[in-house]
């Protein structure tokens, strides 16, 4: 059975689609799956890679900035500020915010808006299949 | 630049529209929680009895040409600080928009920061810049209060400057309340890491959204201020060419006219002297004429 699951940011919905199975990574719960008629819940995420299985079984993967995770019965949304399909993800423009945060977070280690920037540089490249070892060709 | 200001004004308008799902959303978050009966000790909630600091989050356009739409709210938050001036209070300015940066540097305001470029076409990004820095100055209590001036989009007619209290944050059933939701929040949530942890995190987000979508109400308001007011200027210009158009050619026609009175008047002038020598001829006639009556 198939649930409804959206992806909506404060600019747009950024998916919208019917699938089976949700997993995500909740603040202090690990990774948690969600499959048609979990029970009602609603979770902090914390940056990590969410991924969709449709309806047609393929699995599509998104980075996600944290933000939550609200499931009903047949529904399951993640509220976040940036989800950006696998496939769209912009390396080059990663790496450059990989870079700037870094310095920055040279500059003020306490700085937490440098921490979270260097850590969504990280995943996007992660969840791009350019982590760290495999940039350089 | 009235049917720019109109495209403009609908697209606008359109991510008014795609950024209600998320504060919905939100919303409808918070009113699980407070269903939940959740309620934490939060810096964004905490409250001062006297309030003496303020910070003023002043949201106007970049560029001018749009009518009353800057000045309604420029001069609404001179009031604003005036009063609270009176009251011996201290404030702050977080200016959002070139002309409202201008109009308090120029008076010598004290202009915390300047945020610019960006007021006809906010993005999220600008929303957590802004939000950024004024969380920094309420958690480190350099203002005990913030409120955000900006200007309601009610309709494409009707826009409205308003004042609001952005922080601290009501408590979430007033949020949830405010929030214009349903009201259908579902008992038995389960939530994680718990009720106060998520809300801890909400909180955050909740204060950037509400930031953004006051940005987008004051982008659209901003179209279709300057699409009314580049209206009214097509309109009146359009009245101009007719009136001046009008006294073109009335002042043309005159100076036709004057030229034709001199050049009848010089030909008459020219003709009277022939017709003294045609008219006067006969007139020794006459006089013969007046001699042969004279004569009878």
């Amino acid at each position: 059975m198939a649930m409804q699951i959206e992806f909506v940011s404060p600019e747009d919905i950024l998916y919208s689609g019917e699938g089976t199975q949700v997993v995500a990574r909740t603040r202090g719960g690990g990774e948690l799956a969600f499959l048609t008629g979990h029970e009602p819940f609603i979770g902090s995420l914390v940056p990590c890679e969410v991924r969709v299985t449709e309806a047609s079984g393929d699995v599509k993967r998104f980075a996600v900035r944290g933000g939550f995770v609200s499931v009903t019965r047949a529904e399951v949304t993640v509220l976040s500020e940036a989800a950006i399909p696998a496939g769209d993800i912009d390396v080059s423009q990663a790496q450059a915010d990989l870079a700037a945060a870094q310095a920055a977070e040279v500059e003020n280690p306490e700085d937490p808006y440098a921490r979270e920037d260097r850590v969504w540089a990280e995943l996007r490249l992660q969840a791009a299949g350019q982590g760290d070892a495999s940039v350089a060709h | 630049m009235e049917l720019i200001a109109a495209t403009r004004v609908a697209r606008a308008q359109q991510r008014a529209r795609a950024a209600r799902p998320y504060a919905e959303q939100l919303t409808s978050v918070i009113e699980n929680l407070a269903a939940g009966g959740a309620e934490v000790d939060h810096p964004l909630l905490r409250e001062v009895e006297n309030v003496e600091r303020v910070a003023f989050v002043v949201c106007a356009g970049d560029r001018g040409l749009a009518g009353p739409y800057n000045s309604a709210v420029l001069r609404m938050a001179e009031r604003e600080i005036q009063a609270l001036r009176a009251d011996g209070g201290d404030y702050k300015i977080l200016a959002i928009g070139k002309k409202v940066d201008d109009y308090f540097s120029f008076r010598r305001y004290n202009v915390d920061t300047a945020f610019v470029g960006f007021t006809d076409n906010p993005t999220y990004e600008n929303a957590r810049e802004i939000a950024q820095r004024v969380r920094q100055l309420f958690d480190s209590g350099e203002v005990d209060q913030v409120e955000l001036l900006y200007t309601e989009f009610i309709s494409l007619g009707t826009q409205s400057p308003v004042v609001r209290r952005f922080l601290p944050l009501e408590s979430t059933a007033v949020m949830a309340e405010a929030g214009g939701g349903d009201g259908a929040a579902l008992a038995g949530f389960s939530f994680e890491p718990s009720a106060e942890g998520v809300l801890q995190d909400l909180l955050p987000r909740y204060v950037e959204a509400r930031l953004f979508a006051a940005l987008l109400d004051s982008a659209a308001s901003e179209h279709a201020n300057r699409q009314r007011a580049m209206k009214a200027a097509t309109d009146n210009a359009e009245e101009l060419i007719v009136k001046l158009s009008r006294a073109m050619n009335r002042v043309r026609q005159e100076s036709i006219t004057t030229e034709i009175m001199e050049i009848v008047g010089g030909a008459e002038a020219l003709g009277s002297d022939d017709d003294e020598k045609t008219f006067h001829e006969p007139m020794p006639a006459g006089d013969a004429g007046h001699i042969m009556t004279g004569a009878d």
